[in-house]
């Protein structure tokens, strides 16, 4: 049985400085929620506060009805993944995935059985009888899992639990997690830096930056509508371009190095008119080497990855951009080829002057934190 | 530890006529060292305690030892009552430790500085000062006396002894556990308490098990040197006989004198020690585990009544701790008659103390101190290389030799070197040599455990690096190796001094006018019963212990404290 959570206008504060100056938001039951952000913006900082070993300073946090501001963690119910996986050293695998159930009033039958069942859950029966520190990182990992889960906790906090395994490892692991959470159905906080991994994992992903979310969506809406550039540069790769916004006949024109360009579906347009940021994906930009308009740009090199081939090239006002093209046999772009590039009109999205607003979706990081 | 013999190495050595390198040299010369200061005099122990009058082999020493229930009863109260301090130190030192490394408290630096000071004080300061407080005529006595209805228990005996060592021996127990609390990752209690693992419960199920090895470790030491102990049982035991008293008297008393027996007791004593030794080291195996190095846990501010019996307790254990050496040190003012205290302060025990060889005793102590430590240190450094970087049979065996002295109780040290060096060629007996000799014994094994530690965290690259870039092998040892392990030994060292400076239970038996220290004459004077003198000298080694720890520490981290 799981919970839902509830973050009301909660602040922390070390000593003078505000690491969360006030954060709401809301996690379903059963949910997959992720906080990413850039190092020291608040991650650990949030989910140690829903674990209870951070103070909250002002604000409540709710699982279901019941404030747990002053419960004590070990009375909350709380799984959690440590990014060291704090595994008892002193421990066998066995005893420390039935440490939690020994100091619940459980039988003994039950806690061998129970402890039993989530080894299996994990696949760690092989070395179900070692002591832990022959294990590998992936092999502590499932420990932790596993012990985690086996009280049947209604939330599972994990603070970026794949940070010490190797890249491969990484995606194996992630895929892991992620199904098991599925099964046992239980809300859970992850923590990462890795938007990757975010994007792989989460029903939703809250992108934070200085204690403030930034935008909470799925990872295809960060993906595609970002709230605004900070989002947009965060996840996934993104060019930024200078433009011009100007709207005539009622369409929406925007002129960038060189080129104007018509960009349907732009609904907070009327009040942008002027300077505006072009958030363009290596991916939105279609790059035809017989095109003879568009945006005017130079070849700087280019480099052949297999299925797609990157190309650098630099914009009349000088900006550099990148962009990805399928390969194609034949294509050869020397360096100093002179190009026309054009842009996915409908994906690419386009910004107020300070990249604060979303002109497509016309949301901004403050709108963004009402609770779903 | 790894054998690591580089190729460039191996050619060199073969270049050599006779395979003599640098190392190689040395590595017989401490051989040849360790074999006449230490396996020599402990042959001759041996020797000694399985010969009768007429030189003839005999056991009889050994039945006669087994066959009386009083012998044998003082081995068995040395480890009855080691055992006890043992316990008695975990149960007061484990507290104090948790206490101190989880909570900020107020004057921490002060209970440190504290404990490390009753810790390193004179072995057998603390006994006469209770003697002088809870004794017969003890001050504490007469004032309890006349305020409470019932007589107060007798400080003689067990209970004194249990009292005074483990008093003076648990900040060895918390000099460990700290750093053992110390080293716990934060996320392991966290992940403890997710798990309904709080409060005791989580002291006992996770901070104490994942201690188990340095409270094994510690529990070893303190045992040690309760059994070893002479000072303490010597002058509060009274009825309460130990094995090392038993020693002394058979071998210096008055009475009766008897040195194969007493050469005997000694190698029960040292059977007892090392079968101890050796079931820690079983015990100690069996709950080895790694500690990964992780974020320490934050130190919490104690709040409310728990917090102030917190404070209480740390204070009171120390304030206890140090008391003896404060009293000490506050009589020695005091006016007296060398039988009473009398009203009034004054100089006088110290312009007494001056006629009586304090001038020589103190010269004594310094320069016995300052040769013995260098001789370690050099010792030291050099078989820590030996053992670490050039490990080979030879070098192997020289490393445990150098630790038999840990498990040998002082007085037979000090009775094996009387037997050695007795007579020509080499009568050193009564020398500064022999002091010097013996204070290295006994001390070393202690520096050289530092100095292999310290060189096995030092990456082997990087004296391959000073000899590709031309640096000779002595050259790579002397610039570079060394002062990496500087600050390790150094640290070690200076409590060497202190241990050295306070050393008692083998100098009793190699001392004599002319080679006696500040111990041997604090130790005399009190036992001859004239209070001001006893006072004054053993103010004066108080003050001088005081002093070299409180130099030590203020340049030393706490977290390299090691005892
Ligand atoms: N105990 C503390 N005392 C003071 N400041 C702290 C403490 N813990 C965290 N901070 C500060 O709070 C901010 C947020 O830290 P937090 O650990 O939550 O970051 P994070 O998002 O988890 O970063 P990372 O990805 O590096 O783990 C940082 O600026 C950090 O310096
Ligand atoms: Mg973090």
């Amino acid at each position: 049985m799981s919970v839902a959570i509830t973050v009301k206008d909660v602040v922390k504060r070390y000593g003078e400085t505000t690491v969360i100056p006030g954060l709401t938001t809301h996690i379903g039951r059963g949910e997959f929620f992720t906080l990413l952000g850039p190092s020291g913006c608040g991650k650990t900082t949030l989910l140690r506060m829903l674990a209870g070993f951070n103070t909250v300073e002002s604000g409540d946090i709710f699982f279901n009805d019941v404030r747990i501001n002053d419960v004590e963690p070990s009375k909350r119910r709380i799984g959690m993944v440590f990014q060291n996986y704090a595994i008892f050293p002193h421990l066998s695998v066995r005893k420390n995935v039935e440490f939690g159930l020994r100091n619940m009033d459980v039988p003994r039958k039950e806690v061998r059985s129970r402890a039993e069942e989530y080894i299996e859950l994990v696949q760690i029966e092989r070395w179900a009888d070692q002591m832990p520190d022959r294990l590998s990182g992936g092999q502590q990992q499932r420990v932790a899992l596993a012990r985690a889960l086996v009280t049947s906790p209604e939330v599972l906090l994990m603070d970026e639990p794949l940070s010490n395994l190797d890249a491969k490892l990484r995606v194996e692991m992630r895929e892991v997690v992620r199904e098991i959470q599925k099964r046992v159905g239980i809300t859970t906080v992850y923590v990462t830096h890795d938007q990757e991994e975010a994007m792989a994992v989460s029903d939703r992903i809250a992108v934070m930056k200085d204690g403030v979310i930034q935008q909470l969506g799925t990872p295809r809406e960060l993906y595609h509508r970002p709230a605004n550039l900070f989002v947009g540069g965060f996840i996934g790769r993104t060019n930024v371009l200078d433009g011009q916004l100007h709207v005539e006949n009622g369409q929406t024109l925007v002129t960038v190095a060189g080129a104007t360009l018509v960009v349907p579906g732009l609904p907070g347009a009327a009040d942008a008119v002027g300077p505006v940021k072009v958030a363009v994906r290596p991916e939105e930009f279609v790059l035809d080497s017989s095109a003879t308009t568009g945006i005017p740009a130079v070849v700087d090199h280019g480099v052949f990855l297999g299925i797609n081939t990157h190309y650098f090239l630099t914009l009349r006002d000088g900006t550099a951009v990148e962009v990805i093209q399928e390969s194609e046999f034949d294509e050869v772009l020397e360096p100093g080829a002179e190009v026309f590039l054009d842009v996915k009109r409908h994906k690419i999205n386009v910004f107020d002057r300070d990249g604060a607003t979303n002109l497509r979706t016309g949301s901004t990081a403050a709108q963004q934190q009402v609770p779903a | 530890m790894t054998t690591i013999l580089t190729t460039p190495e191996t050619k060199a050595r073969r270049s050599r006529p006779l395979g003599l390198d640098v190392w190689t040299t040395v590595s017989l010369a401490l051989l040849l060292l360790f074999g006449l200061f230490l396996l020599y005099p402990m042959f001759g122990v041996l020797k000694e305690s399985v010969v009768d009058p007429d030189g003839g082999l005999t056991l009889s020493h050994f039945v006669r030892f087994l066959a009386n229930d009083y012998y044998v009863g003082t081995v068995r109260n040395s480890f009855v009552v080691s055992i006890a301090v043992t316990v008695v130190s975990l149960a007061i030192g484990v507290p104090f430790s948790y206490f101190y490394t989880y909570y900020r408290l107020r004057g921490a630096k002060l209970l440190f500085v504290g404990a490390v000071l009753s810790c390193m004080s004179a072995p057998f300061i603390g006994a006469y000062a209770w003697i002088l407080l809870l004794g017969r005529n003890g001050v504490a006595t007469q004032l309890l006396e006349s305020v409470l209805p019932f007589k107060i228990g007798s400080i003689y005996g067990f209970g004194g002894i249990v009292l005074v060592l483990s008093l003076k021996l648990f900040p060895l127990v918390s000099v460990y556990m700290n750093a053992a609390f110390r080293s716990i990752d934060g996320s392991l209690l966290e992940a403890a308490s997710l798990m309904g693992s709080t409060g005791l419960r989580r002291v006992w199920q996770v901070m104490i098990r994942l201690t188990v090895p340095t409270l094994l470790a510690a529990s070893l030491l303190v045992f040690m040197r309760a059994f070893a102990d002479f000072g303490t049982p010597m002058l509060i035991g009274e009825g309460y006989r130990t094995f090392t008293v038993e020693i002394y008297n058979q071998y210096l008393g008055e009475v009766g004198q008897n040195h194969n027996f007493a050469a005997a007791i000694g190698i029960i004593g040292v059977i007892v020690t090392a079968a101890v030794f050796l079931f820690q080291k079983f015990a100690a195996n069996r709950f080895s585990f790694s500690l990964k190095a992780g974020s320490p846990v934050q130190k919490r501010r104690p709040r409310g009544i728990g917090g102030a019996l917190i404070y209480a307790y740390m204070y009171v254990l120390i304030a206890l701790a140090m008391l003896p050496q404060l009293y000490i040190v506050y009589l020695s003012f005091r006016n007296n008659n060398q039988v009473v205290f009398l009203p009034g302060y004054s100089l006088d025990n110290y312009r007494m103390a001056m006629g009586r060889l304090l001038g020589r005793s103190v010269y004594n102590t310094i320069m016995f101190a300052v040769v013995a430590l260098a001789i370690i240190v050099l010792v030291s450094v050099l078989l820590a290389y030996l053992v670490v970087r050039r490990a080979n049979p030879v070098n192997n065996f020289v490393d445990t030799v150098s630790m038999l002295p840990y498990i040998m109780p002082g007085a037979v040290i000090g009775i094996g070197l009387v037997i050695a060096f007795n007579s020509p060629p080499l009568a050193l007996t009564g020398t500064a040599v022999v002091m010097i000799v013996m204070l290295v014994i006994r001390r070393m094994p202690y520096t050289i455990r530092s100095a292999t530690a310290t060189l096995m965290h030092l990456p082997m690259s990087i004296e391959e690096a000073a000899r590709s870039l031309g640096a000779s092998k002595l050259k790579a040892f002397w610039r570079i190796t060394v002062p990496m392990m500087g600050a390790g030994v150094a640290s070690g060292a200076v409590l060497s001094f202190v241990a050295i400076v306070t050393e008692m239970s083998a100098g009793i038996i190699l001392y004599n006018n002319r080679t006696i220290t500040l111990t041997m004459s604090a130790y005399v004077a009190i036992t001859r019963g004239s209070y001001g003198l006893a006072c004054a000298f053993s103010a004066i080694l108080t003050v001088l212990t005081a002093v070299l720890l409180a130099i030590y520490l203020r340049f030393t981290r706490e977290e390299d404290v090691r005892m």
